[in-house]
């Protein structure tokens, strides 16, 4: 198993390798396109905004690595966003390997943007990578956009309206909250998405 | 259903944890890894760590236990002390702390916090807000709190503050309420209350946790999306799996 961690400049890009440690995964931190291509379970992180994101991605001729690869692949946060078709975040084209448009909570009375905090998990649809989550199992959560629910998501959570936590298309795989800082809940997917 | 957050919160100090009572007279109270992963053990949500003696020295956080912190714990943690610039904030970031949160330099230089933000995203950015009513009945603001012969009263307006720096791009604001911290009374609800009233995003309670019902006081009534303490934790006072089963007895949503 080799694992890398994708640059894209994202600053949680040191806890999810820490996360990994704990599970006992060395993780490597890179941008070189043939060391993504060679690896068994590629993870793009992601803390910012999609702008941003997407033009270092670009600038570091990730965008068509990316989306060619065919081992399991975890976005996790805005990097789960970046796999989407779309952000509503200052309109942005994203990778486009899950069918989504990313958009922004809502403006509700009451309802507090950013989304911060721990939401629990509803499972909808069965999947290896949501293997052992109990619903009503929570997560940590820290975002302003997200991902509506669809055919491709595994696992839903609420905050004004429903949206995706945790989705799937294929290989390409998201999480919306933060594995690395979800506690024994967030050390179980990761733990799923590693046996891949 | 989103839970209300506990937080512990641990004002660091050379290193170490310490709390003083009214912000004065500070002793040691543990180490910071030990301290963290005990919260961590028992169900806190989050943590805060403050290095109270870092803007008024000029001082910097000290990169070293962050990290130390950030490989140990699988909770979310925030940093705040003498984080001055984009640069300051980027070294904390990367060193794993999940937000930063800025208070004096803030006050310094307002736009540091829109800074932060265009380049992390508000999520990360956290606003501390010092505050204390004076005589004539207002809430205003409190500079350099963390060294009693520097503290500064400035004239700034506590509710005016938290708007301004909202529109500026804080993504959380933690208000202290000098007036009942560290003297376990119970949180400032009326103040609270007000600040909640022109908040968007999410606020946290700090000062003055001394009983379970102080919590769910502050959650029933000001209506705010976590609470902070520190001593009642610290010296076992409070027991956090007690005082979420409380919580959640009441009515009051949190992570079990």
């Amino acid at each position: 198993m080799k694992v890398v961690l994708v640059d894209a400049g994202g600053t949680n890009i040191g806890s999810v390798r820490y996360a990994l440690q704990r599970l006992g995964t060395d993780a490597e931190l890179t941008s070189d396109a043939a060391r993504i291509r060679a690896a068994s379970h590629v993870i793009l992180p992601g803390v910012g905004a999609a702008a941003p994101g997407m033009r270092m991605l670009r600038e570091a001729g990730l965008v068509d690595v990316l989306r060619e690869l065919k081992q399991p692949v975890l976005g996790v946060c805005l990097g789960m966003q970046l796999l989407c078709d779309r952000s509503e975040e200052s309109d942005t084209e994203c990778l486009g390997v899950i069918p989504a448009m990313v958009r922004r909570f809502v403006d509700m009375p009451g309802l507090r943007v950013p989304h911060m905090g721990w939401n629990t998990l509803e499972v909808t649809t069965a999947h290896r990578l949501t293997a052992g989550l109990r619903q009503g199992d929570a997560a940590y959560f820290v975002h302003s956009f997200a991902v509506p629910t669809g055919d491709y998501t595994l696992a839903a959570s609420e905050h004004g309206e429903a949206f995706s936590a945790v989705v799937a298309s294929g290989n390409f795989m998201g999480m919306q909250f933060h594995p690395e800082r979800s506690a024994g809940v967030g050390a179980q997917l990761l733990r799923n998405f590693l046996s891949l | 259903m989103l839970s209300r957050r506990i937080v512990p919160c641990l004002d660091v100090r050379d290193g170490q944890v310490v709390k003083g009572v009214r912000f004065r007279d500070h002793v040691v109270v543990g180490e910071i890894v030990e301290l963290a992963l005990r919260y961590r053990d028992e169900g806190a949500d989050e943590l805060v760590f403050y290095d109270i003696t870092a803007s008024p020295e000029g001082r910097r956080v000290d990169r070293d236990w962050v990290e130390r912190v950030a490989r140990e714990i699988d909770i979310p943690f925030c940093v705040a002390g003498g984080i001055r610039s984009v640069d300051d904030a980027r070294e904390v970031l990367h060193a794993g702390a999940d937000k930063i949160s800025i208070n004096s330099p803030a006050l310094e230089r307002p736009a540091l916090v829109s800074e932060i933000a265009d380049a992390f995203g508000v999520q990360c950015v956290v606003v501390g807000v010092d505050s204390l009513r004076d005589d004539d009945g207002e809430w205003r603001v409190r500079q350099y709190t963390g060294d009693p012969s520097r503290t500064k009263a400035l004239r700034k307006g506590t509710l005016e503050w938290i708007e301004e720096v909202q529109a500026l791009g804080a993504g959380e604001i933690v208000l202290n309420c000098m007036g009942t911290d560290g003297v376990r009374r119970g949180y400032d609800i009326e103040q609270l209350k007000a600040a909640r009233a022109i908040s968007h995003v999410p606020l946290v309670a700090s000062g003055g946790a001394g009983t379970p019902m102080h919590f769910a006081e502050v959650f029933r009534e000001a209506d705010v999306d976590a609470a902070l303490a520190a001593s009642v934790f610290h010296t076992g006072d409070i027991g956090i799996p007690a005082l979420k089963r409380e919580l959640r007895t009441q009515g009051i949503e949190v992570r079990l």
